[in-house]
């Protein structure tokens, strides 16, 4: 994609960004990263991925060892965190304890010196806004977990800056009530209109609130994609893992033709796959496919493509799917997942099946 | 199941009240916590507690004066100072058994050193008239034996005035010649009857004899108040001799006879006393004696803060005497500039130490807590030899040009030197429950707050710092209260000028000997810190304290 162009309209650009700590290793090596206004982006990675450090260096705690940081345009490199009026939720909240709820929220505007009178009007529409208008008196250490949550967020939306940035605030949250949250950041974040940074190692978080999702790891973006190419369309097989259930084998490309490729998988067995990171013939592959895309039916797949044989090991019944556990090809981790529909056939451990697939469905990855 | 009776308790399952049951199923338990415990309770309670409750008790204990003048405290008790002359002559009497007595036992110059803190000069007077005392009433006793010699024999008296039992028993104990103590001497029953005086002054001198001199009354001859008493029983009784056997009646009528023929002068022991010092003919000492006849006295407590109690009630002591109060005020003050400096030299390395990496904060902690390795003693005497006016700290200066070497800063033996040595062994029990606080506020604050607009000032003076308060009300009360009690640094490094309300106790309890007075300076000076934490609970709260 042509930088320059993207660089014109893009609200925050990290450029050629090299982060490190002991002068020894890069936590961030060439970080290269540009988000329009209005964006939801996440940064989704295993821990010690370098997001978290991204995160800082944009906020300002951390300074970039090389590379440039702009916002808005404007170079923020040696500007201080104070002065870059981005808004911050902290993994813990980071209420201050000695200060009731309002007073916390109106902390920021007081530093900003805005009068009373407004800091007041202010204070009470951003807590109308997380529905928190009743606890204006309370102390953080009287709110549960998700009421503070929500103190945090209108704190960090107070002042009305054009980015917020979000360090796995949902991470110390129950199931249930992490699932409501995500919806509501995410609608408030886009009624706002607000440009949002959010890390987190969730991916499900990632996937379900995110317009694009950057995947780090080692200290690189390894793809940067809207949530249903990354699912779909992983481009190496780190974010194939990483991202969703997969299911890999190991092989080496025999033939490419266009779309699609042979490969001969170190069992022997002969599959098709659509090459993604192979370009010729030999190249050792790690092929990826998802464990709903795998077709135990023959009638449904398309006729001449290759199937393999799988001895069902395991059954688990899941409410509205079924997990199948195969062996295939000598791996004995081979998940396939099928929907709980009345004709849907309950394989019985021991029984020996034919598997196949749509040769788009399956991809031939780089090997790791 | 549990029920209700009719007013609302609960009952238990037996029918039983349920707050019983429960008060039983507790008991068990509270008795072995107590248990538990009850070894160190007693342990404080026998060492610690009870010795501390004596010491205190002492700030208002009197009982030397009754103790050691009991007849002349009730010979006094008709007096009254108001009179402006001095007490008859059965006062001066008294005074004199009592110090006979007393100068036998030499509780008398006890009582001097007692007297001598509410009057100065006491000491010395009892002293003085202590030794004349003896020959006090000299005349009459020459006179008596001018009458007859027989008067002279130890031995007279005892027969006169001994039960015969009691004559017997000696005899025999005598004769057994072995290291048992001697009989105590009984008076008989006729010389109770008919010589009252002289029984109860002989009874006096053969009890002292026997316990505190060890001698016995049959070789020792009586004091002159002895012979006194018995010229004035023999005056208000002159028949008192038919009470007597044969051989006595002759002897007593002829010292009948000697008095109303003038051969006997009358005792004047209040010439006597006047004569020994001027003072005892003016109304002064015996207004000393009656102000502190009482067994319990607020004297101490008075003196503690600079009053004294005269007849005519409390008053300020003379501008000379006054020390006291300004000892506690420079205890306060220089405590509070002591905890004031520690604060502004304890915070930031408190904060260095939370938030440095765990490497070097150890090694910081160490540095910390090296003084508390050292003895106190040491270190203090380290600082003398830095802070002395030839000290390293002078020299350097001097070196650097910064003073003249003729005007050498003068930093030790004054307050300037109780503050720098008291600050600096002090500063870790300010460090350690700072940093104790500093390490449990996550460094996420900060950042949150500098996020939301905040510079580091306001960042740290907003968010930090009041989340640090419980620290530094914890390290302030921990070293204003071990300042205000401090003794050894000031001791040494004081000088005049910088020495502590303890200096002052030590003192008296060391070398003064005035252990009342240091009892009501100890028990005002625990006042006063108790009053203090009450009015730190009031401001800060006692809950906001963090010691770790």
């Amino acid at each position: 994609m042509a930088e320059g162009a993207m660089a014109n309209d893009a609200f925050v650009v990290f450029d050629r960004v090299q982060k490190s700590y002991d002068g020894v290793t890069l936590v961030v090596k060439d970080l290269n990263l540009s988000l329009p206004k209005g964006e939801f982006l996440t940064m989704l990675g295993p821990s010690g991925s370098g997001k978290t450090t991204c995160l800082m260096m944009l906020a300002g705690f951390e300074t970039a060892t090389h590379g440039e940081i702009r916002l808005n345009g404007r170079n923020i490199n040696t500007v201080p965190p104070h002065k870059r009026g981005i808004g911050m939720v902290f993994q813990n909240y980071a209420l201050f304890p000695h200060m009731t709820v309002a007073e916390n929220l109106a902390f920021p505007l007081e530093v900003r010196k805005l009068d009373k009178s407004v800091r007041d009007e202010k204070v009470k529409r951003a807590l109308d806004m997380v529905q928190m208008g009743a606890f204006a008196g309370r102390r953080p250490s009287q709110l549960s977990g998700g009421q503070q949550q929500r103190i945090a967020l209108a704190r960090a939306l107070v002042f009305e800056p054009e980015l917020v940035l979000m360090d796995e605030p949902l991470g110390a949250l129950d199931k249930q009530l992490r699932e409501h949250m995500q919806f509501e950041i995410t609608h408030l974040a886009h009624n706002l209109g607000i440009t949002t940074v959010y890390v987190t190692h969730d991916q499900t978080e990632a996937l379900t609130m995110s317009d694009r999702v950057a995947v780090f790891n080692d200290g690189r973006i390894q793809q940067l994609a809207p949530p249903s190419e990354l699912y779909e369309a992983p481009v190496n097989s780190f974010v194939a893992q990483f991202i969703g259930e997969n299911n890999r084998l190991m092989g080496t490309v025999t033939e490419i033709t266009g779309e699609t490729c042979v490969v001969r998988l170190d069992s022997g067995d002969i599959i098709d796959a659509k090459p993604v990171n192979v370009s010729k013939v030999g190249d050792r592959t790690q092929v990826s496919i998802r464990p709903e895309r795998v077709e135990t039916n023959k009638a449904r797949l398309r006729p001449g493509v290759h199937t393999l044989k799988a001895e069902v090991t395991e059954f688990i019944y899941m409410g509205d799917i079924f997990r199948t556990r195969l062996k295939v090809a000598g791996h004995d981790d081979f998940v396939i997942k099928t929907r709980n529909a009345p004709d849907q056939i309950r394989h019985q451990p021991g029984q020996m099946i034919e598997i196949g697939w749509l040769p788009e469905d399956c991809r031939a990855l780089d090997a790791p | 199941m549990t029920e209700q009776t009719a007013d609302g308790l609960m009952l238990a399952a037996d029918g039983k009240p349920l707050k019983q049951s429960l008060n039983r199923a507790l008991r068990r338990q509270k008795l072995r916590a107590f248990l538990l415990i009850a070894p160190l309770l007693i342990f404080v309670l026998v060492t610690f507690i009870a010795p501390i409750g004596d010491m205190l008790f002492r700030s208002v204990e009197n009982d030397i004066v009754a103790d050691t003048l009991p007849r002349t405290v009730a010979a006094l008790a008709d007096w009254s100072p108001d009179s402006g002359a001095p007490p008859g002559e059965p006062v001066y009497r008294a005074l004199a058994s009592d110090l006979l007595i007393a100068v036998a036992a030499k509780t008398h110059t006890q009582l001097g050193t007692r007297l001598n803190y509410e009057d100065s000069g006491f000491s010395s007077l009892l002293r003085g008239t202590g030794r004349d005392v003896d020959d006090m009433g000299e005349d009459v006793g020459k006179a008596l034996v001018a009458v007859d010699p027989v008067w002279d024999e130890p031995v007279t008296w005892t027969n006169l005035l001994g039960d015969p039992a009691w004559i017997s028993a000696q005899a025999d104990w005598a004769k057994a010649g072995d290291k048992t103590p001697e009989p105590p001497f009984v008076p008989s029953a006729a010389a109770q009857k008919n010589l009252p005086l002289t029984a109860a002054a002989y009874g006096d001198f053969a009890r002292v004899m026997q316990t505190v001199k060890e001698d016995s009354p049959t070789e020792k001859r009586p004091w002159n108040t002895v012979a006194v008493s018995l010229t004035e029983d023999l005056k208000a009784n002159p028949s008192a001799a038919a009470a007597f056997g044969a051989d006595w009646q002759p002897r007593l009528s002829a010292v009948v006879a000697a008095e109303q023929g003038g051969a006997i002068p009358a005792a004047d022991f209040m010439a006597a006393f006047t004569e020994s010092d001027k003072a005892w003919g003016t109304p002064q000492p015996w207004e000393v004696i009656k102000t502190f006849s009482p067994r319990f006295t607020s004297g101490y407590f008075l003196n503690a803060v600079d009053l004294k109690m005269t007849p005519e009630g409390i008053a300020p002591r003379s501008e000379a005497e006054r020390v006291y109060l300004m000892l506690f005020l420079r205890t306060m003050v220089l405590s509070l500039v002591i905890t004031g400096t520690c604060i502004l030299l304890g915070y930031p390395v408190a904060w260095l130490l939370a938030n440095l990496p765990a490497r070097t904060a150890n090694l910081l902690m160490i540095l910390v807590l090296l003084p508390f390795w050292t003895s106190l003693l040491v270190r203090t005497s380290a600082w003398k030899v830095l802070l002395q006016q030839q000290g390293v700290i002078n020299d350097l200066l001097v070196w650097a040009g910064l003073v003249a070497d003729n005007n050498r800063l003068v930093l030790i033996n004054n307050q300037t030197g109780t503050i720098i040595a008291m600050t600096h062994i002090l500063l870790p029990f300010m460090i350690l429950p700072l940093y104790s606080v500093m390490k449990t506020i996550p460094p996420s604050y900060l950042r949150a707050a500098k996020s939301l607009g905040a510079t580091d000032w306001t960042a740290f003076w907003r968010v930090y710092f009041p989340q640090s308060v419980p620290g530094i009300g914890a390290g302030s009360i921990l070293v204003f209260i071990l300042a205000i009690g401090y003794y050894i640094t000031p001791e040494l490094v004081g000088g005049a000028k910088g020495v502590f309300i303890s200096n002052r106790i030590a003192y008296h309890i060391g070398t003064s000997l005035n252990w009342g007075l240091a009892a009501a300076l100890g028990s005002l000076l625990l006042v006063v810190v108790l009053v203090l934490y009450w009015v730190y609970d009031r401001i800060v709260g006692i809950d906001n304290v963090k010691l770790g």
